[in-house]
């Protein structure tokens, strides 16, 4: 480990915006009257319903299961009765399969008894099934199914396990407030993991505008493992794997290709204090920690959430938005989602609800190109997003993939720093989406 | 709960302090105490030429424009740019010519701001000068009074100017050029000397262009790449034939090389988006200025270099494309 620079190149530098809730202890939300769980909650394909309306189910109860290898379990986060299975708005903007349950009002909400794995007796095999027995995936947004993390092909040799505490986008602080509050679960879940990947090195990296989290995992650091602790450059997207992989092994992810072909492996920090819950207490992934902020917000607050609780539940219980409130983003301001439903349910991925106010919603009004070149200094993958741009609005998507269009990861860069308040971002994903279609017809 | 109105707009959801607006009336600010030099220089002819060359553009882009583009503030830029490099002596009407010509021509015909090749200010005064050879070659002589008019600028329209109201003096590139009579570096920095209303004061566009540069309102790559090719270039003639070529001082900051390295190169719109593109481009600019300045047949080349260049800015783009991360060299799992 030597000559590491501590950043990638370009990036932007929007305000983090983390002092409303970056000193807030962690919170139990009491269990909402309803819950929405959806059955396609992770990338890969959806989960399998198991139950039926008018079923009875208990907290940690699997009520879908994992439909080939790229998928997860769904558990119910609380007992109570199936009211529904039904299409309901997710948080991607679209209608999903999902299973609405009626939470029993006076439950003591304790999870039918089940036996904790002791996890060093396990073999690499039984630790894969075990994560995704327990419907673990990442945190970071993305919802990448764990175990298929875990398993990287034979003739990929890893070396590094990446574990990501940059949390890059402004606002959130789940993953800041879990390295604070749980550094010793942190370490426990790369412990699993590294004997699951049979790897010897751990880097952790966090932004360094979290000095306190970088000095509780300092200090709690294991000592018969080779971890170490990597303060970063506070700076957007530092997060994303490939930047972060490229920081601490200096190697880029070729175009096209996963972290595992350059020996490493990244898991969210939130993920992996998930892993170690899972071989700590045996539950299974029903309640995440999320960040509700935002200066649209009364009282922002981290919150540990029961996956499903419904937006206006949480916006409820964090005394609900201010007058000028004028834009809810699930996840980060930069890559999260708008939502326009109360009833959308808080799933796996989600990090963070935003709720932002007038003077913070981006203007409507565009301009022309003025090819001042911003963009190209802000991608971090290095495209030309000008001239993406001119092409997207030409629909001559073939060049754009000429141009490697398919590396862009939607950071949201580009948008960001454009003076011509240019949706490039967003044109970058519809034009993706037109490939993908294209490609399957 | 009352109903609440909710936005619902893509990814990133929130944005960048810098507009197109801002960037451009930031520029128009920062040519504010350039246009009071000139004034300083040479009197109201400077305020009147400056003035109607803006009035020239700012109509031309509102009657024949988009319609709503004049609060963007790029014909502005280009009226006040345009009016820097007309002489100040100039008849009034040819300023106004001149403006119509950049808007209409130099930007409006290819489709509106962000789609021109040449810079419009520019284009504008080179068809100026095609047309009126003896009307943008005539510079004032020092006058008694401060007040006084730098030449004949009420002439009529489509009459020239009455040569008998011009006091006429030369440039130092003039003077240089056809008579190796060199000027002081102090009143080149200064702007004590003759010239077009706004490329003399060399002190002030310096500023105003390292405020922008700071800001990065423009690419100090450009600026810094044609005022070292300049020198390094021009250093090398002068220790060749000192009697003949001037030193990299004067070169540096006589004519319209630090209002065009400034100012007008950096046009984001006519320039390469790409960095190593801008060290191409300035240094283009830079040699092809130094090239016709010694051994052309006019004293000054800046605005020819730039246009030139600004027509080779696809190509430059096209060859200096970043390279794709993961892309390119090999990369290894070990």
């Amino acid at each position: 480990m030597k000559a590491f620079g501590v950043t990638f190149r370009h990036g932007v530098h929007p305000p983090d915006s983390k002092e409303l809730t970056e000193a807030v202890q962690v919170r139990r939300m009491p269990f909402p009257d309803r819950i929405a769980l959806p059955l396609r909650q992770h990338a890969g394909k959806p989960a399998r319903c198991l139950v039926r309306k008018g079923d009875r189910v208990e907290r940690g109860d699997k009520i879908a299961e994992a439909d080939g290898f790229v998928s997860v379990p769904i558990h119910a986060s609380a007992a109570g009765t199936v009211a529904a299975i039904d299409w309901w708005p997710h948080p991607d903007g679209s209608l999903a399969e999902t299973v609405v349950i009626d939470v029993e009002p006076f439950s003591p909400q304790i999870p039918r008894p089940r036996s904790v794995p002791h996890w060093e007796g396990l073999s690499p095999d039984e630790v894969r099934a075990a994560v995704q027995e327990a419907g673990v995936v990442g945190l970071g947004g993305a919802a990448f199914p764990t175990h298929v993390k875990l398993s990287p092909p034979p003739d990929l040799p890893i070396e590094w396990l990446l574990v990501n505490g940059a949390e890059c986008e402004p606002y959130l602080t789940t993953d800041h407030r879990t390295m604070v509050e749980h550094p010793e679960r942190v370490h426990f879940g790369i412990r699993i993991m590294m004997q699951c990947l049979g790897v010897e090195r751990a880097v952790i990296g966090v932004e360094k505008n979290k000095p306190d989290a970088i000095a509780e995992l300092e200090r709690s650091l294991p000592e018969d493992l080779d971890v170490t602790v990597m303060p970063l450059t506070v700076k957007y997207p530092q997060g994303a794997e490939k930047m972060l992989i490229e920081v601490v092994t200096g190697r880029e992810v070729p175009s096209g290709k996963l972290p595992m072909h350059v020996g490493a492996v990244v898991q969210n920090v939130g993920s992996i204090a998930t892993i170690a819950e899972v071989f700590e207490t045996g539950l299974p992934l029903i309640e995440r920690i999320v960040t509700v902020t935002g200066p649209g917000l009364r009282k922002p607050a981290n919150l540990i959430v029961p996956v499903g609780t419904m937006l206006v539940d949480v916006l409820e219980f964090c005394g609900g938005v201010t007058d000028d409130a004028a834009e809810i983003v699930f996840g980060g301001p930069m890559m999260g989602t708008s939502q326009p439903d109360m009833r959308t349910p808080i799933i796996k991925g989600t990090t963070g609800v935003v709720v932002l106010t007038a003077a913070h919603v981006k203007p409507k009004r565009t301009y022309p190109c003025i090819k001042c070149g911003h963009c190209l200094d802000a991608c971090p993958v290095f495209l030309n997003p000008s001239e993406l741009g001119i092409l997207a609005q030409a629909g001559r998507y073939e060049e754009m993939e000429r141009l490697h269009l398919l590396d862009c990861m939607l950071c949201g860069c580009c948008s960001y720093v454009c003076p011509s308040n240019i949706p490039l971002s967003q044109m970058f994903a519809l034009s993706k989406k037109a490939l993908r279609k294209r490609a399957a017809a | 709960m009352d109903v609440h109105r909710f936005e619902l707009t893509a990814s990133p959801h929130i944005k960048g302090p810098d507009s197109t607006p801002r960037i451009m009336w930031s520029v128009v600010a920062t040519l504010v105490p350039v246009v009071g030099a000139a004034i300083y220089w040479f009197g109201p002819s400077a305020a009147l030429v400056i003035t109607t060359a803006t009035v020239g553009c700012v109509v031309t882009e509102r009657l024949f424009g988009p319609g709503g583009t004049l609060r963007d503030g790029s014909a502005a830029i280009t009226g006040v740019l345009l009016g820097l490099t007309l002489p100040p002596g100039i008849p009034l009407w040819m300023a106004f010519v001149g403006g119509f010509i950049a808007i209409g021509l130099g930007k409006l015909v290819f489709g509106g701001l962000g789609q021109n090749v040449f810079n419009p200010a520019l284009l504008g005064r080179a068809l100026l000068q095609a047309a009126f050879p003896d009307d943008m070659t005539t510079w004032p002589a020092a006058v008694e009074h401060w007040w006084q008019l730098r030449g004949d600028n009420f002439a009529l329209p489509l009459t020239s100017a009455d040569p008998t109201v011009a006091l006429t003096g030369a440039t130092p590139l003039g003077q240089m050029k056809f008579e190796q009579i060199p000027t002081e570096a102090v009143d080149l920095f200064m702007g004590a000397t003759s010239g077009s209303t706004g490329e003399t004061a060399a002190v002030v566009i310096l500023a105003g262009g390292i405020y922008l540069a700071v800001k990065k309102y423009l690419n100090w790559r450009i600026p810094i790449s044609i005022l070292l090719t300049v020198a390094v270039l021009s250093q090398v003639a002068h220790f060749v034939d000192p009697d003949r070529y001037p030193g990299a001082l004067f070169m540096l900051f006589s004519g319209g090389l630090m209002l065009g390295a400034w100012y007008m190169a950096t046009d984001m719109v006519t320039s390469p988006t790409t960095n190593h593109g801008c060290w191409i481009f300035g240094a283009g600019i830079g040699a092809m200025a130094v090239l016709i300045r010694l051994w052309g047949g006019l004293p000054e080349g800046v605005m020819y270099s730039i246009l030139f260049m600004n027509a080779l800015v696809p190509f430059i783009n096209r060859a200096t494309q970043p390279r794709v991360f993961g892309t390119g060299e090999e990369v290894v799992a070990s």
